[in-house]
C-alpha cells in the first residue's frame, strides 16, 4: 500500500522531472506554475454559464484569487469614492488595505499564469459607497469571510509552499478584519460574534463561501465541480 | 482509547479519510476486519501508524507542534492575566481590549491542553521583564503595550511557521489556522491601540528595504527579522501592477506576513522563561 507521503514524494519527483525537461521556458514562471504538469489538477476554464475554478491545488488558488479579486475591486471603489466625512486616518488605512488586496490579486494572477480564472465582474449594487456604515459593514463582511475561507480551505492544499503562501496572506486579512471592526466599534476586533468559546476564528468550507461570493458577482458565477460546488 | 470511535469521528470531519488511508478505498473498507487482526494491546501503536499513513505525520510530531503552541499560549495568557491584575497599569478605557485578548489566550491554553490530554506540557514559570530588558513592563503602560505587540506579532509568525508540519491534517491544521487568525486580530488591535497613543505604527507590519522591524524598538529586532521580504513564491511583489504604477515596497511588505521557525521563536521567548 502506497502511503500518502510516498504519493506526495512521487508527485514532487514528477514535477521536478517536468521542470528539468521544460528547461527555462517562459511557461515555468517562478516555479509556481509547476502544478500545470500534474494531470490531477485541471486548469480553470469558462464553461457555458460559469467560471470553473479547476481542481486540486489550482482550484484552491483560483478560489483565493476569486475572493481577492472581489476584495481588491471593493477597496479600489472605496478609495476612489470616499464616503462622507472620512477622516485622513481612515483614508490612509483604507488605501493601505486596497494596496494589499490588489497585491494579493496580482500575486495570484501571476502565480496561476495560464491556469488563472479570468477577471470577474463584481456587483456591489447592495453597497452605498457614500455611506460609512454601509462601506465598513461590507468591509467587515468581506474580511471575516476571507479569513474563514482561508482557514477552512487550508487543509485542502497539497503543496506545502502554497500552504505557506496562504498563511502569509490570511493573517494580513485577519489584521484588516480587526481594524475594520475597531473602526466600526472600538474593541469589537475579535468579539464573540466571530471567535468561538475555544478562542478559534471562523473556518468556512468553499461550499459555504462560494455562494456568498457569487452574490457579489454580475455575469458569470464561479463554480468548482471538483470541490463539490455545482 | 476506542479505535473504532476515533476512526468514525475522523470520518465525520474528514470524508476523504478512507482515501487517505489507502489509494484503494476497498482495501480498508471494513475497519472491523482490520481491527480483528490487531491485538488490543497494540491498538495505540496501530492508530499511530494509521495516522502517519493518513496524513504523513506521526502523532508525536503533531503533539510537538501543539506543545510548542501551548508553551507560547501559556506565556501570553500569563502576560495578560498579570497585566489585568495590576491595579494601575491598564487604563479603564482600554481594559475591554485586554479582557478580550486575555480571554482568548486562556481559551487557547484550555483548548490545547484538552487536545493534548496527558501529553500536554506543564507551564514554565515566566519573567515578563525578560531578564530586565523590559524592567517596567508591569508598571509602565507604554512598555506593556510594546511587549504585547511583540508577543502577538511573534505569535502570528510562530503559528505560521508550523503550518507546514500539519499539512493536510484537517482537524489540527484548521484549529491552528483558526488560532493563528485570532493572534493576528490581536496584533492588529494592539497596534491600533498603540497608534491611538501617538505611536507611529500601523495595524499591519510595515517596513522598508532596510527596515524589517517597524516598532522602533531595537530589543525586539529578532521578532521582525525578515518581515521586509518582498519575494513570494518566486515572484517579486514590487514588479506587480498596483492601482497606479507598480506595487510599492511598503505595500509588498505589508501585504504578506512572514513565518518564523521554531528555533527562532524559542530564542525570542527564552529570556521570558525563568524555568
Amino acid at each position: 500500500m502506497k502511503t500518502l507521503t510516498q504519493e506526495l514524494q512521487n508527485e514532487g519527483m514528477a514535477r521536478r522531472q517536468f521542470l528539468r525537461y521544460a528547461g527555462t521556458g517562459a511557461a515555468v514562471m517562478a516555479g509556481v506554475l509547476t502544478m500545470a504538469s500534474c494531470s490531477k489538477d485541471h486548469a480553470a476554464s469558462v464553461v457555458n454559464d460559469h467560471v470553473d475554478l479547476g481542481s486540486g491545488d489550482i482550484a484552491i488558488l483560483n478560489y483565493a484569487y476569486a475572493l481577492e479579486q472581489l476584495e481588491a475591486a471593493f477597496y479600489t471603489q472605496v478609495a476612489a469614492t470616499p464616503y462622507s466625512n472620512q477622516s485622513t486616518y481612515e483614508k490612509a488605512l483604507l488605501t493601505d488595505i486596497r494596496d494589499h488586496e490588489v497585491a494579493h490579486r496580482e500575486f495570484f494572477k501571476a502565480a496561476l499564469g495560464g491556469n488563472a480564472i479570468p477577471g470577474l465582474t463584481p456587483n456591489f449594487s447592495s453597497i452605498n459607497f457614500s455611506d460609512r456604515t454601509s462601506v465598513l459593514g461590507a468591509a467587515k463582511a468581506f474580511e471575516d469571510l476571507g479569513v474563514s475561507a482561508y482557514n477552512g480551505a487550508g487543509y485542502m492544499i497539497k503543496d506545502v509552499n502554497y500552504l505557506a503562501l496562504a498563511g502569509k496572506i490570511v493573517s494580513v486579512e485577519a489584521r484588516h478584519a480587526s481594524l475594520i471592526r475597531n473602526l466600526i466599534a472600538p474593541g469589537s476586533f475579535a468579539d464573540s460574534t466571530v471567535i468561538d468559546a475555544n478562542g478559534l476564528d471562523g473556518a468556512k468550507s468553499p461550499q459555504q463561501v462560494v455562494p456568498i461570493a457569487n452574490t457579489y458577482l454580475s455575469g458569470k458565477k464561479i463554480l468548482a465541480p471538483a470541490l463539490g460546488i455545482y | 482509547m476506542n479505535l473504532f470511535n476515533v476512526i468514525d469521528e475522523i470520518q465525520q470531519v474528514d470524508p476523504e479519510f478512507q482515501d487517505r488511508m489507502s489509494p484503494r478505498r476497498d482495501a480498508i473498507k471494513n475497519i472491523t476486519s482490520f481491527g480483528s487482526k490487531v491485538a488490543v494491546a497494540a491498538l495505540p501503536f496501530a492508530f499511530s501508524t494509521l495516522f502517519k499513513r493518513a496524513y504523513g505525520q506521526t502523532t508525536s510530531s503533531v503533539n510537538d507542534v501543539l506543545n510548542f503552541a501551548l508553551t507560547l499560549e501559556y506565556l501570553e495568557a500569563y502576560f495578560y492575566n498579570q497585566g489585568l491584575a495590576q491595579a494601575n497599569l491598564i487604563p479603564a478605557a482600554d481594559k475591554g481590549y485586554f479582557t478580550t485578548v486575555a480571554g482568548h489566550e486562556n481559551a487557547h491554553v484550555a483548548f490545547l491542553k484538552s487536545v493534548l490530554g496527558s501529553a500536554a506540557v506543564t507551564s514554565p514559570s515566566f519573567d515578563l521583564t525578560a531578564k530586565g530588558t523590559f524592567a517596567d513592563v508591569l508598571t509602565n503602560y507604554n512598555t506593556y503595550l510594546a511587549v504585547a505587540e511583540t508577543f502577538e506579532d511573534t505569535g502570528v509568525r510562530a503559528y505560521k511557521g508550523q503550518a507546514g508540519n500539519l499539512l493536510g491534517n484537517q482537524v489540527v491544521l484548521t484549529a491552528a489556522l483558526q488560532i493563528h487568525a485570532v493572534e493576528a486580530r490581536h496584533a492588529s488591535a494592539i497596534r491600533y491601540l498603540r497608534a491611538s497613543k501617538g505611536v507611529n505604527i500601523k495595524p499591519w507590519i510595515s517596513g522598508s528595504a532596510t527596515v524589517s522591524n517597524d516598532t522602533g524598538i531595537a530589543a525586539v529586532n529578532a521578532s521582525y527579522a525578515g518581515e521586509n521580504n518582498v519575494m513570494q513564491g518566486g515572484v517579486d511583489i514590487t514588479t506587480l501592477n498596483a492601482v497606479s504604477g507598480k506595487t510599492t515596497i511598503t505595500a509588498a511588505i505589508e501585504a504578506f506576513d512572514e513565518p518564523l521557525d521554531k528555533a527562532s521563536v524559542l530564542a525570542i521567548v527564552s529570556p521570558f522563561i525563568k524555568s
